[in-house]
């Protein structure tokens, strides 16, 4: 690799996220019913997905510690953005949600959904300094629970919520719950913070901070002899993964009117859950934040096409049966990508749109290889 | 003084049924550390094998209680069918991390596979009601049910130690968990251990099916995932990989439900569990009576 190729990979990267973004301002502000019921709407749950799996990434693949309460982080961001945005509305501080004042107050709830996640962050990163492997898994299952299981029994984070609300059932008012009418007109602004976040995860990814948490994943003790605080580096990660599942959250509070706890759950029907964001990091591939972004998108387009797709009436019966339960599909070709690809789709690669014009090139040789290797 | 000793014993029951399902849970990871997220889905396996089988036993006169060699036989076959078709092909090719996933997946076909299959269905169903009479001590009454699974589970255990001390078998699969590459030397056929394992943890989840329906009777397709939980904690809390230790903390675990659930509050009861696991993972990082192995530079 060239050095004089780096300048012109960010200007390619920079003119590809302005192509993105007007193409997505464009969408924003075109008037059509497609675009609206089933355009915007997907958008915004792909959002919110996007950002959990590279979040998670950070620790799974790039720490290599299994996260498997990442949706706790993401509950507490979006009961916190929820609430906040809620208050604001009760005190009057907006009405309309086309003002400057919800503009302040979205980034208000965003920031604060970010910062509480993130608090929560080092409470769970503690104990991930003396546990490892099987037993952090298992101890961040539980902080998931435990979450989880609070926010049931907080009577202002129930029904009509705040001074109103009643524990143990879902939140029924959330002062950022869009309709599909400002879905779609808000659409930009979720891409907007997607766009944001990942690309402050990836220059986290490649900073030295970066740097030193893949050490980290590779040999924890050669690391540490090298002179760097472990303690602090896991720390770190963990609260900066929180941070951005803090952001998701606040995205979904945006996607979604009513807030329920089962959304944030270990497992549950649908597609998100601990289990599930953990799945589309495996399959996009660990340490690789594209990898993360194309392997959201595709879960999601699988589980949307699956449950909204014509084909699946044509099907006979039986199979038919298997399609209701999109789980099923999932699993199977999680089994699939595993056997095929234990290291999943992107490996540790990053997808660059500077090298796409030579893939077909490098998969071509790729399989002369393979068929060589087995010649031989 | 009742609700004490009523909270004792339910304790005792839900923490028997969790010790008998983290018993496979713990065998398992022993030999091969890997977490079968696809446990707790045995369960509902046997679950809907006895809710087929009970009626039909009962027909030919035999006891109601004896479908559970049927659904013991089914369970330690669906055990090894997994073991067979996903986790040694993808073991041989993977890390620990690709298995881990793999038994995730395996767990949701289980699941959703029983879900689409017309004559089990997505609804829960009612199996055969079975010891539903009481017994009476004085004052105080215990359920014949509670009594059978208290006891049933304490002998299943201490059989399964003795197997695991005793016996050729059972050497082997604590010299597998011991040391992988010693046990080939030794002349012991890896694999085959790994089977037995996986056929006697699916078994045992076929008896716990059996004592959970006694107790709530109703099957579900995903009633495996919400125990299977259960009884993880509890496997790694009494330190994972020690068959006491499963024993020692499915017990915990089910003292420390059912006291929430009597003198706290019901929907508390999951914060109260996982609090424990974490307040003694963070004290003994191996579990209660694991073993800690340091690290070797």
């Amino acid at each position: 690799m060239k050095k004089e190729n780096t300048a012109f990979r960010y200007l390619i990267n920079l003119v590809a996220i302005i192509i993105l973004m007007v193409v997505f301002v464009v969408l924003s502000f075109h008037s059509n019913n497609t675009l609206k019921l089933k355009v915007a709407p997907a958008v915004w749950q792909c959002c919110y997905l996007i950002i959990m799996a590279a979040s998670l990434n950070l620790v799974l693949g790039y720490l290599g510690q299994l996260s498997l309460g990442h949706c706790g982080f993401m509950a507490v961001g979006a009961y916190t953005s929820a609430l906040i945005s809620l208050a604001l509305q009760r005190a009057g501080f907006y009405t309309e949600k086309n003002s400057i004042q919800f503009a302040i107050t979205l980034i208000i709830s965003i920031v604060a959904a970010a910062v509480v996640a993130a608090l929560i962050g080092v409470i769970v990163g503690i104990p991930a300094l003396r546990l490892k492997g099987d037993y952090l898994a298992i101890i961040t299952l539980g902080f998931g629970m435990i979450i989880v299981n609070l926010i049931n029994n907080i009577p202002f984070c129930g029904q009509q919520g705040l001074a109103e609300g009643a524990a143990s059932s879902a939140l029924y008012a959330n002062g950022l719950g869009f309709t599909n009418d400002e879905k779609q007109s808000f659409m930009w602004v979720g891409v907007l913070i997607v766009v944001l976040c990942m690309t402050t995860m990836v220059m986290f990814v490649r900073s030295k901070f970066g740097r030193v948490i893949r050490a980290i994943r590779d040999n924890e003790i050669a690391t540490s002899a090298t002179g760097n605080d472990i303690s602090y580096y896991k720390i770190l990660t963990f609260v900066f993964s929180a941070f951005f599942a803090g952001i998701a959250g606040a995205l979904y509070s945006c996607a979604n009117v009513s807030l329920a706890t089962t959304s944030f759950a270990f497992t549950n029907g649908s597609i998100l859950n601990s289990v599930f964001i953990v799945v589309t990091v495996v399959v996009g591939g660990m340490g690789s934040m594209t990898g993360s972004v194309i392997a959201a998108i595709g879960m999601f387009l699988l589980n949307y096409t699956i449950k909204n797709g014509s084909w699946v009436n044509a099907l006979p019966e039986f199979l038919k049966n298997v399609f209701t339960y999109p789980m099923l599909v999932y699993s199977i070709a999680l089994v699939i990508v595993i056997l095929f690809r234990p290291k999943g789709i992107m490996g540790d690669k990053e997808l660059s749109l500077f090298d796409i014009p030579g893939y077909p090139k490098r998969i071509a040789s790729y399989f002369k290889n393979k068929k060589a290797a087995k010649e031989v | 003084m009742s609700t004490f000793m009523q909270f004792i014993t339910t304790g005792l029951r839900l923490g028997s049924v969790y010790a008998l399902i983290a018993l496979g849970y713990t065998m398992v990871y022993g030999i091969i550390k890997l977490i079968n997220f696809a446990h707790g889905d045995f369960i509902m396996v046997g679950g809907y094998t006895l809710f087929f089988t009970i009626p039909a036993f009962m027909k030919l006169g035999l006891p109601g209680w004896a479908a559970v060699f049927i659904a013991i036989i089914v369970c330690a076959v669906v055990g090894m069918l997994v073991e067979l078709l996903a986790y040694r092909p993808v073991r041989k090719r993977g890390n620990n991390l690709t298995s881990l996933i793999t038994a995730i997946a395996m767990s949701f076909i289980l699941e959703n596979l029983a879900q689409a299959i017309p004559a089990i269905g997505p609804d829960p169903r009612v199996p055969y009601m079975l010891f539903n009479n009481d017994i009476k001590i004085g004052s105080f009454s215990i359920s014949v049910a509670t009594l059978i699974t208290i006891v049933v589970s304490a002998i299943i255990m201490i059989g399964l130690y003795q197997f695991t001390q005793k016996t050729k078998i059972g050497r082997a699969m604590r010299c597998v968990s011991e040391d992988k590459q010693a046990a080939v030397l030794m002349g012991i056929n890896v694999n085959k251990v790994i089977i037995i394992t996986f056929a006697i943890g699916a078994g045992l989840a076929a008896v716990a099916a059996l004592m959970y329906i006694a107790q709530y009777p109703k099957v579900t397709t995903t009633m495996g995932a919400t125990l299977g939980i259960y009884a993880f904690v509890s496997a790694v809390l009494g330190g994972i990989g020690s068959l006491p230790g499963a024993m020692l903390g499915g017990i915990i675990i089910g003292i420390v439900q059912s006291g929430t659930s009597t003198y706290i509050s019901s929907s508390m009861a999951d914060t109260f569990v996982y609090l424990i696991l974490i307040v003694v993972l963070m004290v003994k990082p191996a579990g209660i009576l694991g073993k800690n192995i340091g690290e070797k530079v």
